[in-house]
């Protein structure tokens, strides 16, 4: 820690004592050329400002030292000057234009979307992302991995809180990668600061965005635009894996898909199910609905005791499925498994007192989503 | 205010002030129906200022429930979707409650004597423009107690998260802007009517003092902009009532022209909340350096040209929504071109000061901390506006120090430097000095303490309007918690030195400052209930333009 | 500048007239902006739509990579999709493609799909000559229908650009009772 922050700390004299991540004050330069050369036009403005401000207030505060009444300075009573005027208005222009060049050129280059090798689809959910590979076939959404909890302060808070997925975006190094963004519901805006990439995701339309990340690795960043109740809580991951690795990666996830078809078929127990279920819960419901099923008042409607869960099978299982439009609940129908969305909904039925005792199969929602 | 009444004992039972004629010796009607009905610029100018403290003090309220629960990372005090109706009300009450109105307050009191005009040239559309005020604003409270709760979509409503995916209340909303924006207007165009058509014979234009000269840009501003305001929300209104699809995708409509119109508002908007700041303190600066201003003409051209660039530089707040190269690099250029005049007037009040002969009174302490904090915030300003860096600032919370920083110690700074200069005017009594300098210090103190480490939290990239945050962040939130709780309760010190200062203390003389220049300060202190019934003679030696 | 001392209710007429022409002018900026957009491309809208009324040459020594995307809007239900998702065309030249669109719901419902066009600076150069877009599509309970979609790139495109990505985005525009849960009763067929 630095003496300034030191300082800081002491002169508040109160302090959590919490798991504190390094401090940070400024920008970071990045994994990229293009952020290095972001980070590189943040410090010259920067140090431009600050000379501007070191002269400007310099000569304040000369002023206000030397030529104040108690001193027994007289006013001198000058009030124009043209070419005093003249000056300062042209030498802020002549900085203005120097500083427009480098701006100029990096902005361009940022908007050179050419020659992706790979192509990734963002879509922006309420609260969560999506991310397809284009014409890869791999496709899958990442959600906020930190505990519910931790949240709400019952258990300390882990090393990156709020900045956790289940499942991040995974990126190849040293290939230039094409960002496709768009939403299904409001506005949002996909920040990786590492990269300096930030665009906004729009219903209806589609962005571009492309970087090229140079450095493996983990790379941490938040939705920047306000779009509803959970928008602190959708934060991006991004995994920079080695190419070769990155190839094993993306054959492997193909593969998964095929599991995936494999588990269905399994003969899964209510005790299997409702322990994969309390995990999907905690990621995919507990947000809204609470971990208890308590739902909250006047916004999020009860599990516990619901009487839709109680009486209606299979009205609840079409609610998980198809979502409520003009509601905060999503159709998790594309967004889950079949397994997760059986086990989720089997444990719905029977938690917190909703004791029906009774399953939902993965193979009977593979029925229904495709019939 | 009361001393009105103490300084007119000879009371004349007028039972309707609304159809006296402005020519009269009268004060004002007894109780509280004075104030409904009054057409007395001095009247109205109180109740605009008393209601945007009432104002500040509420979004002030809202601004403590955000910071303490940023005190500490974790959910603490409320849920987020409150959290979201606050930061929402915070910057609408804040913006369109208080600084507005106080702005508006001021000129109400000021311009009509800077000018030599015995009212405003409208006086009852003036009852009309601030009576409209309590209403709209309680309309746009009473939406905290709805079902569905308070509009969340922050102060810029974006399209459709205000639209498709807005709580019920929205409506409310949408009618309180409209009645905001009809009582701006009709304010707007009073203040124009007035500079432009009640001038006392000799007070060329070139002489009005700045203060006069802001507001009638700013005023010109309102009318250009305040109507878009009203079409963006009538289209929002179409939109979620009325089946159109200015904003929806699915019917051909686009969200992002939603920001395009609001924006082609919302600047212009940002320099209608500082452009009478400037006038203010371009008033203070001279009058405490004992120096006439440096560069009169070449602050109004300033003033102007910042007014005229502000119409072509929306875009810069949509950096990220994905505009063509080409547009990015025109916003990035005419942006970065608001620096020159902007730069001119931070330059002409240090040479004001430069070589003067200074005194520290309270608002000249609120004046020079005005050009020093207002200038930061111009400079993170010229950082937002390059194109590629901003992709970096965007709705982090850099943007949030840059704007509070802008409209804290700048527009809110200057207010209350403009009422500490003009009180003894008002009132016929001096503040308490010392209480206004404790009162200085512990808001410079407070204002810094809060804003400035949300500067690097945001470098750090912390997005703005979030309920919790990762822990990285946890300190400077801490202190600008304890920062925003300072400035907060500092306020009431203010509020504590205002009413004191209404109700006694030091005799004021007319002239108030040793080196007060202008009309305002040839009437006595508290200036009669009606004044320059006769126009005063405007070629005696004053102040602005020189001849 | 009117002279002080004259009757300040001609300042006040004009002023009136000038807030309510920019109150038209923000309406006035909705089609504004769609000129706008057809000019510059902006957000990637596509406009150009219909046969095209002149012949045109193919540039065969360029090939255009078309990445053809489709998108759900919320609580679309729809399986919606391209046939092909990537498509190597020539300036030029028309291309025959089809989007398939898939209705699993036991209810009649009825769609529209708005296009966009990334790179934005490329929309105004993809002609539709055939285009389900903007129109309403509606599909019966369970029942399946190819769209097809004609597209030619106009053989003006800048050089520099290589890729096109056309994205299509569904929107549920049933018309609905309402009621609150119409739509949640919707069922997905058994």
């Amino acid at each position: 820690m630095r003496p300034t922050n030191i300082a800081a700390l002491l002169f508040l004299g109160c302090f959590s004592a919490g798991a504190v991540a390094e401090w940070r004050l400024n920008l970071k330069p990045g994994i990229s050329e293009i952020s290095r050369s972001v980070f590189d036009l943040h410090m010259l403005i920067f140090y431009i400002c600050v000379a501007i401000a070191v002269v400007v207030f310099g000569v304040m505060l000369w002023s206000i030292i030397y030529h104040r009444k108690s001193q027994g300075a007289k006013a001198h009573q000058f009030h124009e000057s043209t070419s005093i005027e003249i000056l300062w208005t042209l030498i802020p222009f002549l900085i203005l234009i120097a500083m427009a060049f480098p701006a100029s050129s990096t902005l361009i280059a940022m908007y050179d979307t050419r020659d992706g090798e790979l192509t990734v689809q963002i879509t922006g959910y309420q609260w969560k992302w999506r991310y397809q590979y284009v014409g890869e076939d791999v496709d899958y959404f990442s959600v906020l991995a930190t505990p519910a909890e931790q949240i709400s302060n019952q258990q300390p808070k882990g090393e990156n809180y709020l900045l956790e997925v289940d499942k991040p975006l995974v990126l190849p190094a040293n290939r230039k990668v094409r960002f496709l963004l768009t939403s299904n519901d409001v506005i949002h805006s996909w920040w990786l600061p590492a990269l300096a990439v930030k665009k906004d995701a729009i219903p209806g339309f589609i962005n571009e965005a492309w970087a090229e990340p140079q450095q493996p690795g983990i790379y941490r960043g938040q939705c920047a635009e306000l779009c509803g109740k959970d928008h602190g809580f959708m934060p991006i991951v991004v995994e920079v894996l080695a190419e070769a690795e990155f190839d094993q990666w993306l054959a492997g996830a193909k593969a998964a898909k095929a599991d995936a078809a494999d588990a269905i078929q399994q003969a899964w127990t209510l005790e299997a199910l409702l322990a994969k279920g309390e995990a999907v819960y905690r990621v995919q419901c507990a947000g809204c609905h609470q971990l208890g099923g308590t739902g909250i008042s006047g916004a999020f409607p009860a599990l516990k005791d619901s009487p839709l869960i109680l009486n209606d099978r299979e009205g609840h299982i079409q609610i998980v499925l198809k979502g409520k439009p003009g509601t905060a609940m999503q159709a998790f129908g594309i967004q889950l498994t079949p397994v997760d969305l059986a086990a989720v909904i089997t444990y719905e039925r029977n938690a917190w007192g909703n004791d029906s005792g009774e399953l939902v199969s993965p193979q009977e929602i593979q029925a229904l989503l495709q019939p | 205010m009361q001393t009105d009444l103490v300084q007119n004992p000879v009371q004349r039972p007028i039972h309707n002030p609304v159809h006296d004629p402005a020519g009269g010796h009268s004060g004002p009607a007894p109780g509280l129906m004075r104030w409904v009905l009054t057409t007395n610029h001095k009247d109205i100018g109180s109740l605009y200022l008393i209601f945007s403290l009432v104002m500040f003090l509420t979004g002030g309220c809202m601004a403590l429930v955000i910071r303490a629960e940023l005190f500490q990372p974790g959910l603490q005090l409320v849920r987020p979707e409150f959290f979201n109706q606050m930061t929402t009300m915070h910057g609408l009450i804040m913006v369109f409650g208080a600084v507005m109105p106080a702005f508006v307050g001021l000129a109400n009191w000021m311009i009509p004597m800077m000018v030599g005009a015995p009212d405003m040239a409208l006086p009852r559309m003036n009852n009309w423009s601030f009576w409209i005020l309590p209403f709209a604003f309680s309309m746009m409270l009473s939406t905290l107690f709805m079902q569905g709760g308070a509009p969340n979509f922050g102060w810029t409503f974006y399209a459709p998260l205000s639209t498709t995916y807005a709580p019920p209340s929205v409506t409310y909303f949408i009618f309180a802007v409209h009645m905001m924006g009809i009582s701006s207007i009709m304010g707007a165009i009073n203040i124009i009517a007035t500079i432009l058509n009640l001038r006392a014979p000799g007070m060329s234009m070139m002489k009005l003092p700045l203060f006069v000269w802001t507001w009638l840009i700013t005023a010109f501003l309102l009318i250009a902009v305040m109507p878009v305001l009203a079409g963006v929300v009538t289209m929002m209104l179409m939109d979620i009532h009325f089946g159109t699809s200015f904003f929806d995708a699915a019917g051909g409509g686009d969200p992002v022209l939603f920001q395009h119109v609001f924006w082609f508002f919302g600047h212009p908007e940002v320099y209608i909340m500082i452009l009478p700041a400037f006038g203010i303190v371009s008033q203070i600066i001279p009058t405490f350096a004992r120096k006439r201003l440096f560069g009169y003409v070449s602050m109004v051209y300033a003033t102007s040209s910042i007014a005229v660039l502000s119409f072509i530089v929306w875009a810069h707040h949509m950096f990220t929504v994905g505009l063509p190269l080409a547009g990015e690099l025109f916003f990035m250029f005419s942006t970065m071109l608001i620096a020159v005049p902007t730069g001119v007037k931070v330059f002409n009040w240090v040479a004001t000061m430069f070589r003067g002969s200074m005194t520290f009174e309270t608002p000249m302490l609120f004046s020079i901390a005005f050009v020093v904090l207002f200038t930061i915030g111009g400079l993170s300003g010229l950082m937002l506006a390059i194109a590629p860096a901003d992709f970096q600032y965007h709705d982090t919370y850099f943007v949030v120090a840059h704007f509070h920083y802008v409209l804290v110690p700048g527009a809110v700074f200057a207010i209350m430097a403009g009422a500490y200069y003009w009180l003894p005017k008002w009132t016929g009594h001096y503040y308490h000095e010392t209480l206004g300098k404790v009162h200085f210090w512990l808001s410079f103190v407070g204002v810094n303490l809060t804003f400035f480490p949300m500067h690097f939290i945001g470098l750090a990239g912390m997005p703005r309007r979030i309920p919790d945050y990762a822990l990285q962040f946890a300190d400077f939130n801490m202190v600008a918690s304890v920062g925003a709780f300072l400035f907060g309760f500092s306020q009431l010190l203010f509020v504590y030195n205002v009413i004191r200062c209404v109700r006694g203390g030091d005799r004021a003389d007319a002239r108030v400052w040793e080196a007060a220049e202008g009309l305002e300060w040839t009437l006595p202190s508290p200036a009669p209930y009606h004044s320059f019934s006769e126009s005063p003679d405007c070629d005696m030696p004053m102040q602005p333009g020189g001849r | 500048m009117i002279n002080s001392g004259s009757n300040p209710m001609v300042t006040v007429r004009r002023l009136i007239v000038l807030a309510l022409l920019m109150f038209g002018f923000g309406f006035a900026l909705a089609p504004l902006y769609d000129v706008f957009c057809r000019v510059t491309g902006l957000n990637g809208k596509v406009t150009r739509n219909g046969a095209l009324t002149e012949a045109v040459a193919v540039d065969s020594t360029r090939q255009i990579r078309v990445q053809l995307i489709a998108v759900n809007n919320e609580g679309m239900p729809w399986t919606f999709g391209p046939e092909a998702g990537d498509l190597l065309v020539h300036p030029g030249e028309q291309r025959l493609t089809h989007y398939l669109a898939r209705n699993p719901t036991s209810e009649l419902m009825v769609a529209r799909a708005v296009p966009s066009v990334a790179p934005s600076e490329a929309a105004q150069y993809v002609h539709k000559i055939n285009c389900f877009c903007f129109e309403s599509q509606s599909l019966a309970a369970l029942a399946s229908q190819q769209m097809p979609l004609v597209l030619m790139i106009d053989p003006q495109l800048p050089q520099h650009i290589r890729t096109i990505t056309l994205s299509y985005t569904l929107f549920d525009i049933t018309p609905e009772p309402r009621q609150p849960d119409a739509a949640a009763a919707r069922r997905i067929a058994l």
